[in-house]
């Protein structure tokens, strides 16, 4: 049997410790830091948007100092609008939402909370974040090669997106980078994916028996399995999309397809494939992007409500509900595609379905909080931030499940609301909870607890600000993804929405930089942080912050205990960690 | 049985040996034989898509010599997991040299089916079949077929070297036994791959008096 044998001492040379490192923490911290750079460059982009759309005729020279070539004359064209879209929803869902969340966190406390002393493979693990950052970079060189970004979305919907320069700017060498970086981001997620299952799977330590893992660790661990599953059908569509663009053939583009006047050589595809073979992979995606949070938000809620999470196994098989729906909902997505409506019932009947486990881990959550004496620490604040919005952007959900309503909405800002709620916000809420609850851990010193929590009102509010009145925008019929929004009679009245949603974007995205300011100025100037501040349960409390390089050092630690026993009567206190001696209380 | 099951559910988890009687090298390679099966598994279904969507598929391809080259492809990579399932027998026996020339008559086997393959290509370039063309009409029929069967034989390349780096390993004593085996189960999964393959894209295909 081979087990990952880990290296007691921390290599010597700078290079191998913190660039080409094969340290869990290490490579976490890296991911973590790509997807701080990557929010950056998506949140900039989508203030470009927004600017565009509350003041459509302004024009903004400074801001097109950025992107001189492509905002010539200052003004945002429509198609740079739609290269707008395509690379802030490619950036934020892959290298912010799928990055943080399970290569940051899941990297970093995986390995430490099921008692391992690193990956099952470490080499595989920093391959895994070279090949992502070089997906990113792949992707956004496609700002700079003539054409510019790809306009056809983070979708990449065909034939837009299979035909080439022809149909627009962005689609000639840009689209050929995206598809690349895609590929490449696929590649680094397979070799996570393996990492995380084996690690879970063969690495636990004496005594965590599945039953007493972290809910953090489930989480993290079906993600993978998702992953796992999920990537590889993106990589084989994106092949064939590729091959559309440079070897001529035609699996997405049909016959007779007139583009600005011309009509392509290509014939017998069908779009509708590309559809999906992405949506297969797509709706995954969006629970890859937001089980971490789930499991984060378990975990942090269970900690400072001092009670055991109500229901663990309950939850556990939600995770796992969740999971396994999300691989038969894909054509919820496409419902406007003309799709046969018996297959659209059957999709429509599995999309309400997974309404049950949601509402098993809401209720579950709300059962753990019942007659809690809660600590309202920052971590928990964006923890029950998350529930909240979990619930607002989950119900918009149950409203686009349903054909009937679906159609009418699908190509409005309902849906940009919904989405960005429940799996941007959400997301983005689990990913603070995460950043506020470990980073004692990770940096030994505390994050200052007054600016965390004018963060969490600003962006509470702000995030409600922001897409609350998108939803009136949708069910008013504004059409999403246009860049023009004067010049239509019925959309005028609407344009002050627009003024108010980019006045609260702006407030909301000036508050994010409270949160990088108190984060690095933490690192270095924070308060400094015991062992266990948060009086929490769980293995990675066990060891020094930041922890050594090896994590546990020689011995290994056994597990005695459940990941949630706050409270435990009889107990000397309010918490018992996982490594206690069993007779501290009945297990 | 139900003995076994009651203990394993009573005993507490006691770490460092693997749960599932699986290392983790061995795991990490079922994990990346599922996730590639996914990938071939999208590329199968876009093609059978796209067959069904197409009025009229071409079959163009005869008994002789098509079916019959195909046939002899396919026994050249049966037969290579047969050599390939001898050699980790050899090596579960600790027999070294005799691991290492099981070894190489599977990549032997692996070879001819490249040669064999690299030949109908050629055969079928010659006869005007391209990624966006063919004689026979519908365009995406060259374009799936080599598609699918390119992507194949990347793996079955890939499985030579990887092969070729386990042999040298074996015989120089850097390898176990493990190592042996999860290269065997990288190499009958390229194997199983065409068994899909060949019915789908060539047996389905064959031109119909």
């Amino acid at each position: 049997m081979t087990q990952a044998v880990a290296t007691h001492e921390p290599p010597r040379s700078f290079i191998r410790r913190y660039i080409f490192s094969t340290d869990h923490k290490v490579i976490g911290l890296q991911y973590l830091f790509l997807a701080m750079a990557a929010v950056t460059i998506g949140i900039v982009l989508s203030i470009y948007m927004r600017l565009r759309l509350a003041w459509p005729t302004e024009r903004w020279p400074l801001l097109a100092k950025l992107f001189p070539q492509a905002m010539a004359g200052g003004t945002i064209s429509p198609e740079f609008y739609l290269s707008l879209v395509t690379m802030h929803g490619t950036i934020m869902i892959f290298f912010v939402l799928t990055t943080a969340p399970l290569g940051g966190f899941g990297n970093y406390f995986l390995p430490i909370q099921v008692g391992a002393h690193d990956m099952a493979f470490p080499v595989l693990n920093m391959l895994s974040f070279w090949v992502t950052l070089a997906g990113f970079l792949v992707l956004l060189a496609a700002f700079f090669v003539s054409g510019g970004a790809p306009i056809s979305g983070w979708t990449a919907y065909a034939p837009l997106s299979a035909v080439g320069e022809i149909a627009g700017p962005g689609l000639g060498m840009g689209q050929n980078l995206w598809i690349v970086s895609i590929a490449l981001f696929c590649i680094a997620s397979l070799l996570g994916a393996l990492n995380f299952i084996t690690t879970t799977l063969n690495l636990r330590t004496k005594g965590m028996s599945m039953t007493r893992l972290p809910l953090t660790v489930w989480a993290w661990f079906t993600t993978a399995v998702l992953a796992l599953l999920a990537f590889p059908v993106l990589l084989a569509g994106g092949i064939l999309l590729l091959l559309d663009r440079v070897a001529g053939t035609s699996f997405f583009i049909p016959e007779g397809l007139i583009v600005s006047d011309k009509i392509l050589p290509h014939k017998g595809g069908s779009p509708l494939l590309w559809q999906h073979l992405f949506w297969f992979f797509g709706h995954p995606e969006v629970y890859i992007a937001i089980l971490p949070g789930m499991g984060i938000t378990s975990h942090v809620l269970s900690t400072f409500a001092r009670k055991p999470i109500f229901g663990y196994r309950a939850m556990v098989a939600a995770i796992f509900a969740i999971g396994l729906l999300g691989f038969l909902v894909w054509g919820h997505h496409m419902f406007v595609s003309g799709m046969s409506p018996y297959s659209a019932i059957a999709f429509s009947l599995l999309t309400l379905s997974i309404g049950v486990p949601s509402a098993i881990k809401t209720f579950n959550w709300l059962a753990t909080l019942y007659k809690a004496q809660i600590r309202f620490t920052v971590p928990m604040l964006f923890a029950l931030g998350f529930v909240s919005i979990f619930v607002t952007g989950g119900l918009s959900g149950i409203i686009l499940g349903q054909t009937s309503l679906d159609i009418p909405m699908h190509d409005t800002y309902f849906v940009v609301a919904h989405f960005h709620l429940i799996m941007g916000v959400a997301a983005i809420f689990g990913i603070f909870a995460g950043t506020y609850y470990w980073f004692p851990k990770m940096f030994g010193r505390m994050m200052n607890d007054a600016l965390g929590k004018l963060h969490f009102w600003l962006t509470f509010i702000g995030v409600y600000a922001i897409f609350i009145p998108m939803h009136i925008l949708g069910i008013a019929g504004h059409p999403r993804r246009y860049a023009e929004t004067a010049g239509f009679d019925f959309l005028a009245p609407l344009q002050p929405i627009h003024v108010f949603i980019t006045i609260a974007a702006l407030i909301t995205a000036a508050a994010q930089l409270l949160f990088f300011f108190n984060f690095f100025w933490s690192i270095w100037k924070g308060r400094r942080a015991e062992i266990n501040p948060w009086r929490a349960t769980t293995l990675e409390w066990t060891i020094p912050s930041p922890p050594p390089h090896d994590n546990f050092g020689p011995q290994v630690p056994v597990v005695h205990h459940g990941p949630y026993e706050y409270s435990v009567p009889g107990a000397a206190e309010d918490y018992i960690l996982q490594t206690a001696p069993p007779t501290a209380v009945k297990s | 049985m139900a003995e076994h099951i009651e203990r394993l559910r009573f005993a507490e988890w006691e770490g460092g040996v693997s749960p599932f009687a699986v290392g983790s090298k061995k795991l990490g390679m079922w994990l990346f034989i599922v996730s590639d099966s996914l990938t071939f598994s999208g590329l199968l279904v876009g093609y059978s898509y796209v067959r069904i969507a197409s009025e009229r598929w071409p079959m163009p391809f005869e008994f002789w010599p098509t079916i019959v080259m195909a046939t002899l492809m396919t026994f050249c990579l049966l037969s290579s997991s047969l050599t390939m399932a001898l050699a980790v027998r050899a090596s579960s026996l600790g027999d070294r040299s005799r691991t290492v020339r099981f070894i190489l008559l599977t990549m032997l086997g692996g070879i001819l089916f490249i040669l064999l393959h690299a030949r109908e290509w050629a055969g079928l370039i010659a006869e005007g079949v391209r990624m966006w063309e063919n004689p026979w009409g519908v365009p995406l029929f060259g374009a799936s077929f080599f598609t699918l069967t390119g992507l194949h034989m990347l793996h079955v390349a890939s499985g030579v070297i990887y092969l070729s780096v386990i042999a040298l390993g074996v015989s120089r004593g850097r390898f176990t036994h493990e190592d042996v085996e999860i290269s065997g189960l990288y190499w009958h999964f390229v194997d199983l791959v065409w068994m899909f393959i060949f019915p789908l894209v060539y047996l389905l295909s064959v031109k119909m008096p």
